[in-house]
């Protein structure tokens, strides 16, 4: 008997969108020099008008986080400046619904995971990090680290809130004033927490929010007055802030792209392997930097596996992202689904064998199909090229020895799986993937308290944990102040 | 059955096969059914659901204190719930109650399900065992639920509870057999795995929770691990063995929550009485409530509820 699920569409209600939106600097909603537009990637709906920050508009909120920096927020105790992450982290949870509905809206992510993952996940960063604000003496960075100052923040567009809460949380615990700027596909959130900073009191300037494409990420990132620089997105254009921040004086990290291998020995919890593989690359469409993209399946489980596999991608529900049953929403971008289709049709013309899962996309909006790749090798750009999108290349090992060789053969080194039932095989993987992270029969799985970070070309610096922190101090005491 | 007979050849070779099953990694099976679980079913596919988990109830009262008077008033809300609600799939009473049961269901759908096998310890010896199912079956029952000898499947002496389900099996007759793990006892979701094999393999027409006498019951992972174990035994022999989750299944959302399980885990295969069960006595009644409020907009409150 077949057994459909009705629509089951979350309310629009509960989130007031304005018709145009300011950038927020001081404190307050201001206007800036040009305006753009804002879409839902589900239904190219246009959500809102958002402000361009320009140059001039960049210095305005650098200055005003100066100020903030200066005359209150770097003198104030770390237990006061706790109680002001706390009553953040609390508004968040009081808003969760509002935040969680405008995050999918503006982004095209399943309502299921902007409620269920990013949302929570904020909230806990800013608890976690108001924790620290009154304990860093005991960090392990010295007796009394200080902060930066001014830290310019750059974050992607796969987790907006999230990314925000990543980087705003700990900047402000540590003492810093931040002027961030959220992409420009996904700057709703962002101001809504604008909104949620004037609604906790949070003195003017201590954030500062500035909207924009990356003309103005550039203007922010080299502008004079920032001590820090903090960036998530992709590796192409960390490098370039990379490049423009050399020899400035200024602190930088970088958390950029990623090709993790998802390792799958023969002695894996198979059922529980298929979910970790799908988790890891259809979770949030694959826009994810640490995405389980490709699979490595040790040869004598392979059939096996795939024929679990596809199954699985068959019951996977993709469309509206307000239904909340849809497993797979709205790619987030024409610009990225370009940019997928592009290298799928690059994965075909090399020879690597296609499949995807049965589910009609909708008519509007933006939308790629679950896929999986076999017959895939390393030779393939499927294989090495980040796609950020919800397509999985399959690859084969033989021995442990080769799966750490094929997992650790690629630039990136963010993070990697590996599923077996076998302790010591964990441990003597984990000791050799060169991987920031490595999960361990679960994937995807993230905590405020674990730190988060790439080797090589996946980006340097860590996020959250004690390891987090040292990003945002001045441990020796020299900071410019 | 020659693929089960090789397995079950010796100690060893049933040993190594169970042993030889993929593993259930506890935090991910757990993680998937919390996923499940917030399906949000609404609207007609409400309407659906409700009325397919009446049809797949086993209507059941387990008590010292069970009378031939209560089970009559069982059997007739098992026959005519009320509401215009289609009847439930079976009643499951004491083997003593069976002729009560037989006459109370007579010229219905519904199915006389009763426990042996010494319900709920099985802590008795073989031959007593299979006397309490035989009077069972020879008063009229169409299905036994039994439970499967915990102690040696704890001592691994798997041999010995493939044995005595073998027995069972066999003094069955034609009833159906459901063979109840005792899930709660087995604690581990690998021994939910390797005892549903064993009573896969040994012939077991469905495969049960809980003697609802354990905390926990039937919960959600649990029944998972044992839906795969279903689909995965169907790829293997051949043959579709149906799944029963029993005790502490309680309220309208709790019995959705168990089909979308099975809905998203084996299929549309299973969704139908004949391979899918729902142990429970209190459930009939919330979903009664839930259906009428779906038909009227409005709950007509407990005491339109009736108490049997």
């Amino acid at each position: 008997m077949r057994f459909e699920y009705s629509p089951a569409p979350e309310s629009r209600a509960v989130v007031t969108l304005r018709d145009s939106y300011g950038l927020f600097i001081g404190g307050a909603f201001v206007p800036g020099s040009s305006v753009f537009k804002t879409i839902s990637p589900a239904s190219e709906e246009v959500l809102a008008e958002v402000t361009h920050a320009g140059p001039e508009d960049v210095d305005r909120a650098v200055a005003a986080a100066r100020q903030a920096y200066e005359r209150t927020w770097s003198a104030m105790p770390g237990r006061e400046r706790g109680k002001y992450l706390f009553r953040i982290a609390r508004l968040i949870q009081e808003r969760s619904r509002e935040l969680a509905v405008l995050e999918t809206m503006d982004n095209g992510k399943p309502i299921r995971e902007s409620r269920d993952v990013d949302v929570p996940l904020a909230a806990a960063h800013f608890f976690y990090h108001a924790g620290w604000a009154d304990k860093l003496g005991y960090a392990g960075f010295g007796p009394s680290p200080r902060p930066l100052g001014v830290v310019g923040q750059v974050i992607p567009w796969n987790f907006p809130l999230l990314m925000l809460a990543w980087k705003v949380a700990p900047a402000l615990a540590c003492g810093n004033t931040v002027v961030l700027k959220p992409a420009e596909t996904t700057p709703l959130t962002a101001l809504l927490f604008a909104e949620i900073c004037q609604q906790a009191d949070l003195p003017p300037g201590v954030v500062n929010i500035v909207t924009g494409d990356g003309a103005t990420g550039q203007a922010l990132v080299a502008h004079p007055g920032i001590d820090k620089v903090a960036f998530t997105g992709s590796t192409e254009v960390g490098k370039e802030i990379a490049r423009a921040c050399a020899v400035s004086g200024k602190r930088l990290t970088l958390e950029l792209g990623g090709k993790a291998a998802n390792v799958v020995f023969d002695d894996a919890p198979v059922d529980q392997a298929v979910e970790g593989i799908v988790n890891g690359i259809f979770f949030n469409q694959g826009h994810v930097c640490c995405a389980g993209s490709r699979l490595l399946v040790q040869e004598s489980v392979y059939d096996e596996v795939l024929a679990a596999l596809r199954r699985r991608m068959g019951t996977l529900r993709l469309g509206d992202p307000l239904d909340k049953n849809t497993d797979v929403g709205a790619i987030n971008s024409r610009a990225q689904l370009d940019k997928i289709s592009e290298l799928v049709s690059s994965g075909e013309a090399e020879g690597a064998s296609r499949w995807s899962a049965p589910c009609p996309l909708p008519d509007r909006g933006f939308w790629f199909a679950p896929t999986v790749f076999t017959e895939v090798s390393q030779a393939h750009r499927i294989a090495r090229e980040e796609i950020f999108g919800p397509v999985l290349s399959v690859l084969t090992f033989r021995t442990p020895a080769e799966a750490v060789e094929k997992a650790n053969n690629t630039p990136y080194g963010l993070s990697a799986g590996v599923w077996t039932e076998k302790g010591s095989l964990i441990l003597w993987m984990a000791s050799r993937l060169r991987a920031g992270v490595v999960w361990a029969n679960t994937f995807n799985r993230f905590d405020p308290s674990s730190p988060f970070g790439g080797y090589k070309e996946s980006g340097f610096g860590r996020e959250g944990g004690r390891h987090g922190l040292e990003a945002y101090l001045d441990a020796t005491g020299n900071a410019d102040v | 059955m020659n693929v089960a007979g090789d397995i079950a050849a010796s100690e060893q070779s049933l040993r190594r096969f169970l042993h030889g099953l993929p593993g259930v990694d506890e935090v991910g099976a757990r993680a998937r059914a919390e996923t499940l679980a917030t399906r949000s079913i609404k609207t007609d596919s409400k309407r659906h659901a409700i009325d397919l988990a009446i049809a797949m109830i086993d209507l059941t009262t387990l008590e010292g204190q069970d009378t031939p008077g209560k089970v009559r008033a069982m059997c007739a809300k098992a026959r005519q719930p009320g509401y215009g609600a289609p009847p439930v799939a079976a009643v499951c009473i004491y083997p003593d109650l069976v002729p009560e049961a037989v006459a109370g269901v007579a010229g219905s759908t519904v199915r006389v399900a009763s426990v042996a096998t010494s319900f709920p310890s099985g802590r008795a010896a073989l031959d007593v065992k299979l006397a309490d199912v035989k009077s069972a079956v020879a008063a009229g029952a169409d299905e036994v639920d039994m439970v499967i000898d915990r102690g040696a499947f704890l001592t691994g002496r798997y041999g010995l509870v493939y044995e005595e389900i073998i027995a069972v099996r066999a003094a069955c007759g034609d009833a159906h057999l459901k063979v109840i793990l005792e899930t709660g006892e087995l604690s581990t979701l690998d021994n939910v795995r390797r005892a549903s094999w064993l009573a896969m393999l040994a012939g077991a027409d469905f495969i049960k929770t809980s003697t609802g006498k354990v905390t926990p019951a039937a919960t959600l992972p649990v029944t998972l691990v044992m839906l795969e174990a279903v689909r995965d035994y169907r790829d293997f022999a051949d043959r579709q063995v149906g799944v029963k989750p029993a005790g502490g299944i309680r309220t309208e959302k709790d019995a959705i929550r168990y089909l979308v399980l099975v809905n998203e885990t084996v299929g549309e295969d299973w969704l139908n009485p004949r391979y899918f069960r729902i142990g429970a006595s209190s459930l009939l009644n919330d979903l009664l409530m839930q259906r009428e409020r779906m038909a009227t907009g409005r709950y007509s409150g407990p005491d339109y509820m009736t108490v049997d």
